[in-house]
């Protein structure tokens, strides 16, 4: 649900980052944070637990530009991985425009993606979405990782209707601007389609 | 797109919007007011905000009443209308707004709980109804489909490019 404000010409929207604990959703964030112009960003929220578990969510705003006179800005949220945050996961999940979902690439760490795609495909149902009809990008993330799954393995797996999917490796930054322009295109498509 | 509709918010509710905050900053003696929706999203804020991260305070103020809520449910409530935080120097007042509204107070020594709360009830009755007007304005914008002044009708593949330049 983004949030367009003709009086200040704002335009807001909402990006998700899912996938199972431990798949680099908050390192995804933390690069966006550290290559980002100071004032195009606001502070990188963590409700996380003295382990650097994410508890609740990881928040970070980020002020990109202009379109037509409209100041654009995403904000970008992380949802906790772990399964029994699951009511904690499904909360993030409210009013938004865009997801992105970060799929640990190890081998034995497959079923865990299954099962998280699986979650989010649920609790987008509850919310009143369809994952495949929301704007929404793949990315396979630990790719410098020795013990992982070939790309086409992980995209027959987990990506059936060939949304677009990035290879990455978020703590050196591979593949993270790139997935995160992708979810933003297709946002922002989305809105043309609909004003 | 499925799910909640967008929230589009025009010049002219703006204002209304603004001054109906404006009015109880005022009347309430608080040193902070703002809206969010229950999305995260600032909508606007009036006071001394100079020094306050209110985007941050927006978005956590909508987890906070978001994981509220949820706990409401499990308990068997339907909502919990009211959230009330103290401090020693500032006092936190959170309430809703209809259904996708969330209006906070912060507040020091200089007034009281029951001043806001009395000056909260009777903005929130103004707000609902400038919001009600707001939904149905958009739905019937949506309706007539002016698409042809829309300022979104037109980006292109190099706009979305140059955002990240």
């Amino acid at each position: 649900m983004s949030f367009i404000n003709y009086s200040s010409r704002e335009l807001n929207c909402k990006i998700v980052y899912y996938g199972p604990g431990l798949c680099g959703k908050t390192t995804n964030l933390q690069y966006i944070y550290n290559k980002t112009n100071p004032q195009q960003k606001g502070k990188l929220i963590s409700l996380a637990t003295e382990t650097e578990r994410t508890l609740f969510f990881d928040f970070l705003p980020l002020a990109l530009g202009d379109i037509k006179g409209f100041k654009v800005r995403f904000h970008l949220y992380t949802v906790p991985g772990q399964m029994f945050y699951a009511a904690s996961r499904k909360l993030i999940l409210k009013g938004v425009d865009g997801v992105v979902f970060v799929a640990d690439s190890q081998v034995d760490r497959m079923d865990a993606n299954i099962e998280s795609l699986e979650d989010l495909k649920i609790n987008l149902t509850e919310q009143g979405y369809e994952l495949y009809s929301l704007p929404f990008t793949m990315q396979y993330n630990k790719r410098d990782i020795d013990d992982i799954a070939p790309v086409e393995t992980l995209s027959e797996a987990l990506n059936p209707t060939q949304v677009p999917e990035f290879s990455a490796v978020a703590p050196k930054g591979d593949g993270v601007f790139e997935t995160l322009k992708d979810v933003c295109r297709q946002v922002i498509m989305e809105l043309k389609k609909h004003y | 797109m499925n799910g909640s509709s967008d929230l589009v918010v025009y010049e002219e509710e703006f204002n209304k919007i603004d001054e109906e905050l404006n009015n109880l900053y005022r009347q309430a003696n608080a040193k902070v007011v703002f809206l969010v929706d229950k999305n995260g999203q600032l909508i606007s804020s009036v006071g001394a905000t100079h020094d306050l991260d209110t985007t941050s305070l927006a978005s956590l103020t909508a987890g906070n009443i978001a994981a509220t809520g949820s706990i409401a449910k499990i308990l068997g409530e339907q909502e919990f209308t009211i959230l009330f935080h103290e401090g020693e120097k500032d006092n936190l007042h959170i309430s809703l707004v209809g259904e996708r509204i969330i209006l906070v107070v912060i507040f020091d020594q200089r007034t009281s709980i029951g001043l806001v709360r009395l000056r909260v009830k009777k903005t929130t009755e103004n707000l609902e109804k400038i919001f009600d007007e707001m939904t149905r304005k958009a739905e019937q914008e949506k309706l007539e489909s002016k698409l042809e002044d829309s300022p979104f009708a037109e980006i292109s593949d190099d706009d979305i490019e140059k955002l990240f330049m």
